[in-house]
């Protein structure tokens, strides 16, 4: 077989037993108390431990955007207000969404997998199944109920704190006077976008706890192929957000 | 009753079992035994059904375990107990909600009575005090005191140990497989056992068998193994220089 050929082979492999275990995952729930109390849990440990990080790299990202639209299109043809507006749809449009579940892709994925992939080589897995608990239901289907659950929360905390970083950028730097970024803000505002943007950061979130758990779950061996397992996870799923984002940007904008 | 009938299992084209049938009587404790890397634990897995076999039958009862549908496996699954090698408990839960939770997923009954039922279980093992601690809290013995405990906390009918003794002293070896032997008497339980620790053949094994790569070497009792006339075993059983003693002793 051609070293092409034998890469699409494993990535089929990969597809099909990923498909498999959506297929278990997505049951339904054995005991539905344990599945609520798990999917709780869930967004506490995946989605609310993350709004921090959410917070502190969006004002952040939002000030720095402010500060090289202003530098970056300075002309006397271009209202002042665009800088306001760019920011605006740059982190309701990508960042808020795409870039921030990039974020999340490594914070959240790495988590997901090598909690997975510990309970794997552990036996943990083994025993729940011997218990008669289907496993990938029982550990996978809170994750991504959680998360897919508390991706809009996040969405709109990165976007209000994105554009609360250019605000303060603009009230004590003289780059942009506040009111005229706020006009900015306001500029051709479309409430679509922010649906636009949740609904791709729900998309992106199942594919991020759907890929670190196929990754997390199927782990063979110790603890250095729980590492690589992590790894795998945050590449992978970097790699299909990119992709989706492309195809979701085609089919809705 | 467990019953394995001519199991055969190949791992990319090397025959790992070959051709074991064995018999796991109810009340009594059976013990595989074997080197490392003989097959027991692969064995265990095709017993348990976390392996399928490439050729053979596995009865329980009567039902035999390869053909089962997911709802009658699934049924099945709630008669067995496991112990495992490393304990496998869970992490994030503390003792009491290890105990617990097989009985949270399957058990009918009121939270109260699941409650109830699961401090018996953990004085049972002598675990009653460390309820509240997390598996990160306690000792290696503990923890297999607590694996038995959740172990057999639904009642069941079979229950498999895999090297139940690994990675603990001496005394706290004896008396995890006192508590084994006592369980299995009290609860008239097919118990299967994994392992390569001789102490623990002659002091509860009811029935023993021998796996040497793969196949089953020889079968027989702990007042049979020490006069066996069987080379691979008799190299495997006195392996061990406090074995060889005892043998010579006996011969004087």
């Amino acid at each position: 077989m051609q070293p092409n050929s034998d890469f699409m082979f494993k990535w089929l492999i990969h597809f099909g037993e990923y498909v498999l275990l959506m297929g278990r995952a997505f049951a339904v729930p054995q005991q539905w108390r344990v599945f609520f109390r798990q999917v709780v849990q869930e967004i506490y440990k995946l989605g609310i431990d993350s709004v921090g990080i959410v917070i502190f790299i969006s004002a952040f990202i939002g000030a720095v955007i402010t500060m090289q639209v202003s530098l970056n299109i300075y002309s006397p043809l271009i209202p002042s207000f665009t800088v306001g507006f760019m920011t605006r749809e740059i982190i309701m449009l990508e960042f808020s969404s795409s870039i921030m579940c990039l974020i999340l892709a490594g914070k959240v994925g790495s988590n997901i997998a090598s909690e997975l992939g510990t309970m794997r080589v552990t036996e943990q897995i083994d025993a729940l199944e011997i218990m008669g608990v289907n496993s990938a239901n029982y550990l996978i289907l809170p994750k991504i109920v959680g998360f897919v659950l508390f991706v809009p929360v996040l969405v709109i905390f990165s976007m209000f704190c994105g554009m609360t970083g250019g605000f303060l950028i603009s009230w004590f730097t003289d780059i942009i006077s506040p009111a005229t970024y706020e006009y900015g803000l306001q500029y051709w505002f479309s409430t679509r976008y922010i649906g636009y943007s949740i609904l791709k950061a729900m998309i992106f979130a199942f594919i991020i706890t759907s890929t670190a758990s196929y990754f997390g779950y199927n782990v063979k061996g110790g603890a250095l192929q729980v590492g690589k397992a992590s790894t795998q996870s945050v590449v992978g799923s970097s790699v299909l957000i990119l992709a989706a984002d492309v195809l979701i940007t085609l089919l809705l904008v | 009753m467990i019953e394995a009938k001519h199991l055969i299992k190949s791992f990319d084209g090397k025959e790992i079992i070959r051709d074991i049938s064995a018999t796991f009587e109810k009340g009594k404790t059976n013990l595989i035994i074997g080197r490392s890397g003989s097959g027991k634990t692969v064995f265990m897995k095709l017993l348990v059904g976390l392996l399928s076999p490439d050729a053979g039958e596995i009865r329980y009862d009567g039902r035999n375990l390869p053909s089962m549908k997911k709802a009658e496996l699934n049924a099945l699954r709630q008669e067995m107990g496991m112990l495992f090698q490393g304990s496998a408990l869970f992490d994030s839960m503390t003792v009491m909600e290890n105990v617990m939770f097989p009985l949270t997923m399957f058990s009918q009954e009121t939270r109260q009575k699941q409650e109830m039922r699961a401090q018996f279980c953990l004085k049972r093992v002598q675990m009653a005090d460390a309820a509240d601690l997390y598996p990160g809290e306690i000792s290696g013995g503990m923890m297999k005191r607590t694996a038995i405990a959740r172990a057999i906390a639904l009642n069941p009918k079979y229950l498999f140990c895999d090297e139940p003794n690994s990675g603990l002293d001496p005394k706290t070896s004896l008396l995890i497989d006192d508590l084994i032997h006592g369980i299995t008497q009290e609860y008239n339980m097919t118990t299967i056992i994994n392992t390569h620790d001789m102490n623990s053949v002659m002091n509860i094994g009811d029935k023993i068998l021998f796996i040497y790569e793969g196949k089953k070497e020889w079968e027989g009792t702990k007042d049979e193994i020490m006069n066996a006339e069987n080379k691979k075993l008799n190299d495997f059983v006195f392996a061990s220089d406090l074995f060889r003693k005892v043998k010579a002793a006996e011969n004087q």
